[in-house]
């Protein structure tokens, strides 16, 4: 008998990805490559005002058209399409996927078109006319909560969703009883109080994949088949079941390959319901795809948060309190998570810090806008981003080193579990060892010598350091109303090849590659033996979704949960096989055999084929080797690290130039490092694109000022210095991986950071604080002297 | 409608297409190839990028009838079917990729950005391919596959 | 996103682009890159009823020397402006504002004609062709003209082009000692402010100087209070520091956008016309 090959353990290696080989050659399929045969064409008109009710519309002459199957106004729609659900227990108003009488933002739809492709769709959308009895529009939060110039839903006054929600020390529980005598007494006994308003603005998501939908309802099954590029299939078949009325096992949803997600792709949208509405209405296939410019106004966006900032400190540097008025700007409508986003900044305000008292409200108020939810990071780095600032900001206050300041302040490693103020229950963390780590990557010593040797020239260099942690893997199903599990099927197939299902719908994470590396460990065979299925819930029987960086750390524990099932089973047969104690057995190098005598063992593929013929059947046991389960954890996780950054600002213009970002990150144990670098840097990446270069802007009239790339800036491979990373490993006690999840830890340290470095850079012109984006007119009237004290630039 | 035949990834492909249809339209609805991808409406963000005769270009923007004549070479006809081309392998082995949307537009500029300079710095790299965007990358996996192929031309 | 319909034709020569387009009574347009116009005519900002494609018109792309003079063809893209060795040698600065055009995409399809036709306010190509004091090449249905830059371009989106004529290329005497400065607009690429400059420096004395100034104002326009400034001035960084100090003062009608306030651009102007006078300087002997 031939020896078997040793295999390598490939669990937290640099494993290249089994995605790749199709992507690289064009061949992946994302929903607008689907094609079906009599597939109509959708296309949605849009409204060109920001608030308005429908006086008329005017559908004939595009009825009228050669090739238009059909067109639905608002109120037709609503003939057999409900409201929209969210996902989030808040009040909500009512709202209609296509706009019945009132439009509230720029983009609302208004109508849609169905047609023979999307040429002749396009023209007839173009052919409806619309007009409306304009509305005053408000797109200033502050000003919206005055209840001035307009009221957006009537059933909430001063446009407030909610208002002055208060979490924190002293506040119960169910939120009922509020008792801030804590918070006063740290605030009474400061030496020192840092006050700061921070506008976290809002931000386009910008998947490169715009959305799209494909519906093809079946009138002889009564079954539908959705493929749309969502980040949860399994959500979107539960909402378009109850929608269109067909149960969920008569609903079949499909995430193809999907072209990035970024939170945006976390809520069902209008666009998904009307499409699988109007397929089974017309009995035929339909498909919607989103274009960019649509995109700008119907994707949500993400973050716009105020934040009010109060920090309490003795001059020593021993933080006392904090309180943070956050106030969301949520748009026209809440969607899916909406509500939800910025509960996550309150959760989040204890920061890394012993701070023994805190005290965070939220209100949340509409304005005529696109609808925010989710985006990288939700809600988190702005938690970050507030308290990091206001800790930035003490630490200049001070004269302290801004890692000192921190360092003082670190919950210890010895007080893990930490339950917070804000009650969570941080499960590791050991932050000085991380910022140990970025400050020698950096030479945070040598780096302050440049700094100042780079002034003492006239430029202006300066540096920044953040902090931060965020919650991960988020579970147990108290804390999501869809559930907090994830869910694995692993078969061994008869001819010993294995395939797994996730309920964890990859869009770029690499779970096809990490999975595999898992389970070719948990069973000794070759990667590429193993089929890793998902984004199909007629394959994947059920899951939740890739969110809030939860793939690993939920999902790959299911994945290992349900591996750990089936190889006992099959442990049983190999026993039976080699007559020996399925205790003794050892999975290895594509052999099942005795301990300590390789020689006798049978191959894993000879096991897998006796499973499915077993003669004779071992007592006790089923034919077959295939079993699920549903990982459940008790605690969400809580990854950290630190951010350095250095800037330097052209005295002359105010372009700001990013020189060096050194991350240092713990997000537990790693399967992969080479693809937690590729998420790292791409966190960064938004993170930086926020800090400098990105920013939804409307005007006074509610109009998309931003509304393509040629005015919304994606950061380009020119505008990033050469990332230095690397990672301190903090295991989490919550999953058996002790990987605790690293798809947003980018978008955190890096903002707070780059604005440290900015007002470091211009400390000299007396700037405290400094409002993200970091345009550069804004930085050159810094320099100029000329807006000191007004909007952010205290 | 428009007659039109263009050598497409080395095959002479012939169409009758309305004038105002683009040629990304072209290629991935009428000769079904739908590696090249479409991200955005103003010519900016470089996922429909395809070789026209011989040079990177943006197929969103340029109708059809205006490559009809000309030699276009897409993702698909990069490397012969079951080899990759270095850029392709770079992309692999360098991690260049996550969602893989962007990915064959970047490889294609790619081509033309080492073309015209075989041993770019890492500077002129981060220009190659400032036509073209990732939103999930950051870039840097991507600099070092074009590293890659750069070093094994 | 999809354009209205038009029809499509593509002329073989000059003659035949004009006859093509005489026909159109009004509804036609050039298309050669289509870079300026295919992406107007996507948003449906721009709807010709026809296009007549005039890419392959032959001997419409190129640069040439001739007679001390520069000649480049009104279809040659801005790659081949950006590379092209004689350029390098004898007028580097408009390869490099040539190379900050768009993107590389946008560089191999583009054409210095039809940057010209279009003259996006912002565009970079107009503030070189008066700092170069370039001459434009003009076909009509009965006879061709010459205009001079500083006189071709008119208002915004206007120039000294009539709906029957073509632009067949440029003319211009080479600068070596000259330079383009650009503030980015981080999104499009466009310029916020951009300035060309170019020195005619004898014994290290600047005898005569030109700059073009866009993307601050409704079109291209002249610094002339600049060239004034440096005429007579040894070629030396001070001069350039002086005279770019008051340059832009006296424009009215500054753009205003969410890129840059009409302050801020104001301001820029002297920052970036000093920026490309010392380059300019670097390259004089």
């Amino acid at each position: 008998m031939a020896v078997a090959p040793v295999l390598p353990k490939l669990v937290g290696q640099r494993t290249k990805r089994r995605e790749d080989p199709r992507l690289i050659r064009g061949r992946g399929t994302y929903v607008d490559d689907i094609a079906l045969i009599g597939m109509q064409h959708i296309v949605f008109k849009r409204s060109d005002v920001a608030h308005g009710r429908i006086r008329s519309i005017d559908t004939s002459a595009a009825k009228a058209m050669d090739g238009v199957e059909a067109v639905f106004t608002g109120a037709e729609i609503a003939e057999f399409l409900g409201p929209m659900p969210i996902g989030t227990p808040f009040p909500s108003p009512e709202h209609r996927a296509v706009a019945v009488d009132t439009v509230r933002f720029a983009g609302e739809p208004v109508a849609v078109v169905v047609a023979a492709d999307r040429y002749i769709a396009r023209d007839a959308a173009d052919a409806i006319v619309v007009t409306y009895d304009t509305l005053p529009a408000v797109v200033d939060l502050e000003l919206a909560m005055t209840g001035k110039p307009t009221v957006i839903h009537p059933a909430f006054p001063n446009n407030l969703a909610i208002a002055l929600v208060p979490s924190g020390t002293g506040v119960s529980a169910d939120g009922s009883t509020v008792d801030d005598s804590a918070v006063d007494a740290a605030f009474a006994k400061a030496e020192v109080v840092i006050s700061q308003r921070m506008m976290n603005q809002r931000l386009a998501p910008s998947a490169m994949e715009p959305r799209g939908v494909v519906a093809h309802f079946e009138p002889g099954k009564e079954s539908m088949t959705i493929w749309s590029s969502t980040q949860n299939p399994h959500i979107l078949r539960s909402f378009i079941a109850a929608l269109t009325g067909l149960g969920q096992d008569r609903v079949r949803a499909i995430a193809p390959e999907v072209g990035g997600g970024f939170g945006a792709k976390i809520n069902i949208y209008g666009e998904e319901y009307v499409t699988a509405a109007i397929s089974k209405r017309l009995g035929i296939p339909v498909k919607w795809t989103e274009d960019r410019s649509e995109a700008f106004v119907a994707t949500t966006h993400g973050r716009d948060i105020l934040g009010y900032v109060d920090l309490a400190a003795k001059r020593d540097g021993t933080v006392l309190g904090l309180k943070i008025r956050l106030i969301a700007d949520i748009g026209a409508y809440n969607m899916l998570l909406t509500a939800a986003i910025p509960t996550l900044t309150m959760m989040m305000a204890n920061a890394t810090y012993n701070i023994p008292a805190i005290r965070t409200t939220l209100t949340e108020v509409f304005t005529n806008k696109t609808p925010t939810d989710a985006y990288r990071g939700a809600g988190r780095p702005e938690a970050t981003y507030f308290v990091e600032r206001a800790m930035d900001m003490l630490a200049r206050e001070l004269k302290m080193d801004p890692a000192e300041l921190r360092r003082k302040n670190f919950i210890k490693p010895s007080q893990f579990p930490f339950a917070t103020q804000m009650g969570a229950i941080y499960d590791s963390g050991d932050y000085e060892k991380a910022l140990d780590l970025a400050l020698k990557n950096a030479k945070w010593d040598q780096l302050k010598a440049e700094r100042d040797a780079a002034r003492a020239q006239g430029r202006l260099v300066g540096l920044g350091l953040s902090m931060y942690v965020e919650v991960c893997g988020i579970g147990p199903s108290a804390a999501l109303p869809t559930g907090g599990w994830e869910h694995s099927q692993v078969t061994i197939e008869r001819d010993g090849r294995i395939s797994a299902t996730t309920g964890a719908s990859p869009h770029g994470q690499g779970n096809e590659t990490t999975f595999a590396q898992m389970l070719a460990d948990q069973f000794g065979v070759p990667m590429d033996d193993i089929t890793i299925l998902h984004g199909d819930t007629g394959v994947v029987k059920q899951g939740i979704g890739t969110f809030g960086s939860r793939s690993q750390a939920v999902g790959g524990a299911a994945l290992q949960m349900a591996g750990a099932k089936v190889k006992t089973k099959m442990a049983k047969f190999a026993a039976a096989l080699l007559e020996a104690h399925e205790d003794d057995l050892v999975f290895e190098n594509g052999m099942i055999s005795v301990k300590g005598s390789p020689a006798s063992g049978k191959s894993f593929a000879s096991v897998a084929a006796y499973a499915y013929v077993p003669v004779p059947l071992p007592p006790g046991l089923e034919p077959g080797l295939s079993d699920e389960a549903f990982f459940e954890p008790s605690n969400n996780t809580y990854p950290f690290g630190c951010h350095i950054s250095m800037m330097e600002i052209d005295r002359q213009t105010g372009e700001p130039t990013l020189l060096r970002m050194v991350a240092v990150d713990d997000a537990g144990n790693l399967i992969n490092p080479l693809i937690v670098e590729g998420q790292i840097h791409g966190g960064l990446a938004q993170g930086i694109g926020q800090a400098m270069i990105e920013e939804v802007v409307y005007n006074e009239d509610g109009q998309l000022m931003t509304g393509s790339f040629m005015d919304y800036a994606i950061p380009r491979a020119i505008d990033f210095p050469r990332f230095e990373l690397d990672a301190t490993v903090t295991p989490t006690p919550v999953n058996p991986l002790g990987a605790k999840g690293v798809g947003e830890a980018g978008t955190l340290g890096s903002t707070p950071s780059i604005v440290a470095a900015a007002v470091d850079a211009l400390s000299g012109f007396g700037v405290k604080h400094i409002d993200m984006m970091l345009r550069p007119e804004k930085l050159w009237r810094i320099i100029q002297g000329g807006q000191q004290g007004q909007g952010g630039q205290s | 409608m428009a007659q039109i035949s263009m050598t497409v990834n080395g095959k002479v492909r012939k169409g009758n297409v309305d004038p105002r249809m683009l040629l990304v339209h072209f290629l991935r609805e009428q000769l079904r190839l739908t590696g090249t991808h479409i991200g955005c409406d103003t010519t900016q963000c470089g996922a429909c990028t395809v070789l026209v005769d011989g040079r990177s270009a943006k197929s969103c923007t340029i109708f059809a009838v205006q490559a009809d004549g000309s030699t276009v070479t897409t993702i698909e006809g990069l490397a012969p079917d079951g080899d990759l081309h270095p850029l392709q392998e770079g992309f692999w082995e360098e991690h260049g990729l996550q969602c893989g949307y962007c990915t064959p537009g970047m490889i294609m500029a790619a081509v033309t950005l080492l073309k015209d300079n075989p041993k770019p710095s890492e500077r002129e790299i981060r220009e190659g391919i400032s036509g073209n965007f990732c939103r999930c990358t950051g870039y840097q996996h991507i600099v070092n596959a074009i590293q890659y192929a750069a070093n094994k031309g | 996103m999809i354009s209205t319909p038009f029809e499509y034709s593509r002329a073989t020569s000059l003659d035949d682009a004009l006859a093509k387009l005489g026909a159109t009574k009004g509804e036609g347009k050039f298309i050669a890159g289509g870079h300026s116009l295919v992406p107007l005519m996507k948003l449906r900002l721009s709807e010709p009823k026809i296009l007549i494609d005039i890419a392959r018109i032959p001997g419409l792309s190129g640069i040439r020397e001739k007679d001390g003079k520069i000649e480049i063809g009104a279809g040659t893209v801005h790659h081949d402006v950006a590379s092209s060795a004689l350029l390098q040698r004898a007028c580097p600065a408009l390869s490099d504002c040539a190379s900050e055009i768009g993107d590389p995409q946008v560089r191999n399809r583009g054409t210095l004609g039809g940057s010209l036709a279009h003259a996006d306010p912002a565009a970079d190509y107009p503030a070189m062709m008066l700092a170069l004091d370039a001459e434009i090449q003009v076909k009509g249905p009965a006879a061709s003209r010459v205009v001079k830059a500083s006189d071709f371009f008119q208002g915004l989106f206007t120039v000294d082009l009539a709906a029957d004529e073509i632009i067949t290329g440029i003319q211009f005497t080479p600068v070596k000692s000259a330079g383009y400065a650009k503030l980015h607009q981080r999104a499009s690429h466009f310029a916020i402010v951009g300035i060309g400059a170019a020195l005619n420096v004898k014994n290290g004395v600047i005898q005569s100087a030109r700059a073009g100034l866009t993307g601050a104002s409704s079109h291209a326009t002249r610094l002339t209070e600049v060239e004034k400034a440096l005429e007579g001035k040894p070629a030396t960084s001070a001069s350039v520091e002086a005279a770019a100090r008051g340059a832009g003062a006296a424009l009215e009608d500054i753009n205003s956008d969410i890129h840059g306030s009409a302050e801020y651009r104001r301001a820029m102007i002297p920052v970036f016309t000093e920026r490309a006078l010392k380059q300019a300087l670097a390259r004089i002997g």
